[in-house]
């Protein structure tokens, strides 16, 4: 953000906009936006509470069930995909679909799948995350180049050693990029999913604070989502760049 | 792999002895109905010599080379090393790569060693042996280095220690030199030469550059372009022990040049 031209550090932006927030609120212009003071001080009583512990370590739970099932399915269709050409073409189309989809207007299906419950939050999770992690690394498998396949077949590496020695590694920076974004894809999932379902966890209480027009809690309850996700994101972010030094020199 | 016996009617009675350690018969290979690569190759590689393939841009040496190594089917035609058929890559063959392919996340030592590797060979071991081939092609102290880090030149010479640690008999080098600048690539013919002296091992070498063939070969194949067929071959019989120098002022270098160019020339009519 540049102001007179000059660079604002991106903590300062933050805090201005935090400012305009205050400065809105203050003047009860509009309701839903009570002062961002009364919502931190709220932040820190919810934080507190026992609702939100229980409901921090279900959501967590889900979160991670799903990440654990998306991982896994992304990354095997992906290899799967991208090393038999007939599934690529069979599959290909509905991946691409599913992963531009608007997914929520699916989870009230879920919801008759699956009850009003943990399993239909971790199946949006999967739902939400599994395609992008599936395309990217099915990208990244497309992109080794075919030397470096021939490389480990000429020297007589099995198909179970061409994949996990060399095909792994080599997508490796895609099927981190894939990874990350299906992160942040999770936790729209799981949020939304918990606002559909609305009786379980976050989303229970969120239904509670706009029932009841409580929009300081709802707010402190947002902020902390929200940097939960940034949070995830940027250490994910922290992980690619570990791998980062060879993505770019494998061409 | 079937051959349709009617339709092969050979060029050239092919000579073979049980001097060459691989040896082509009949190989025809369709990349698509209309696309012929290769067309009724009978060729024989003797034992310990270094064979060059020459020819024209597409007219068929890279996939000649990775039939042999058992990396492509020929459409028709068989390939023996050691009298055994080819059916998939093999022990006694390793493949010396034009753009290197080594492993950007493994160090030299392990890139060096993952033929050995794939065999099952304990690390100590095989890191052991991979070390004395880092010497060998001159790349001493880098073993932990990563290939980012290396010039294109050290690149290729790990990918060659990598082929030379799994002691194949048969190395196979696609262009090898290609990417790398003239004056590294002089250097590295007369290191693989005194390599090769010491290691005695039978070379099947790829290149565009008729002085490189002639300098390294004990035979150069001229093929014809696509598709692909094998029109002369020619032995240029030059003394290696003498100097570079003396060999490329000698008589049997410039010959067997002008003899190559001439050849080469007619493709272009
Ligand atoms: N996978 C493929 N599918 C279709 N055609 C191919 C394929 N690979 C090679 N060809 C064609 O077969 C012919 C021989 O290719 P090849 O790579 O063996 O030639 P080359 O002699 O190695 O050429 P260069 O000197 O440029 O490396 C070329 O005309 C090429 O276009
Ligand atoms: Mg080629």
């Amino acid at each position: 953000m540049k102001i007179f031209g000059f660079q604002i550090p991106s903590v300062f932006s933050l805090l201005i906009w935090a400012g305009v927030w205050e400065v809105i609120g203050q003047l009860e212009w509009v309701f839903i936006f009570p002062p961002l003071s009364g919502v931190l001080i709220e932040l820190w009583d919810l934080v507190g509470t026992n609702a939100f512990h229980k409901a921090s370590i279900s959501t967590l739970k889900s979160f991670c069930y799903g990440m654990f099932f998306a991982i896994t399915g992304g990354v095997s269709l992906g290899f799967f995909m991208g090393r038999v050409d007939a599934a690529n073409k069979l599959l290909g189309m509905w991946v691409n679909i599913f992963a531009s989809a608007p997914l929520s207007s699916l989870v009230p299906v879920l919801i008759l799948l699956f009850g009003l419950g943990q399993t239909t939050i971790i199946v949006t999770v999967v739902l939400f995350a599994i395609w992008i992690i599936t395309l990217d690394t099915l990208a990244g498998i497309k992109h080794v180049s075919p030397s470096l396949i021939e490389m480990g077949q000429s020297f007589g590496a099995s198909r179970w050693n061409l994949l996990y020695k060399i095909l792994f590694w080599a997508a490796l920076p895609e099927i981190l990029a894939g990874i990350r974004m299906g992160f942040i894809r999770a936790v729209k999932g799981v949020i939304i999913g918990q606002l559909l379902v609305s009786i379980i966890d976050f989303g229970q209480m969120f239904a509670t604070f706009s029932r009841n027009l409580y929009m300081e809690e709802f707010w402190a309850l947002t902020l902390v989502l929200f940097v939960f996700a940034l949070g995830i994101s940027s250490l994910i972010g922290e992980m690619e760049k570990r791998v980062e030094y060879y993505a770019g020199v494998r061409d | 792999m079937a051959i349709a016996e009617q339709n092969t009617i050979p060029l050239a009675a092919p000579t073979f002895s049980d001097n060459n350690i691989v040896e082509v018969k009949g190989v025809s290979k369709f990349y698509e109905p209309d696309i012929q690569a290769l067309l009724d190759i009978n060729l024989g590689f003797p034992k310990g010599q270094m064979t060059t393939l020459l020819g024209p841009s597409g007219c068929g040496k890279t996939t000649l080379l990775k039939i042999i190594a058992g990396l492509l089917e020929p459409t028709e035609g068989d390939v023996f090393v050691n009298g055994q058929l080819v059916t998939g890559p093999g022990p006694e063959r390793a493949f010396v790569f034009q753009d290197f392919a080594l492993m950007p996340w493994a160090t030299v030592l392990r890139n060096v060693s993952f033929g050995l590797e794939l065999r099952g060979m304990a690390k100590d071991e095989r890191y052991e042996i991979a070390r004395r081939y880092i010497t060998n092609v001159g790349l001493e102290g880098f073993g932990e280095k990563y290939p980012h880090e290396l010039s294109g030149g050290m690149r290729q010479r790990v990918g060659l220690a990598r082929a030379m640690a799994v002691d194949a008999d048969v190395l196979m080098m696609d262009e090898p030199f290609s990417a790398v600048d003239e004056q590294t690539r002089r250097q590295f013919q007369e290191d693989l030469l005194n390599l090769l002296s010491i290691e005695k091992k039978t070379v099947l070498f790829v290149t565009h550059s008729i002085e490189e063939a002639v300098y390294v070969s004990d035979q150069i194949v001229l093929l014809s372009p696509r598709p692909g067929r094998i029109n002369k071959t020619v032995r240029p019989d030059i003394d290696h022990a003498a100097s570079s120098d003396e060999i490329r002022r000698g008589k049997n270098y410039l010959d067997s040049v002008e003899e190559i160019w001439h050849e080469l020339k007619g493709y272009l009519e």
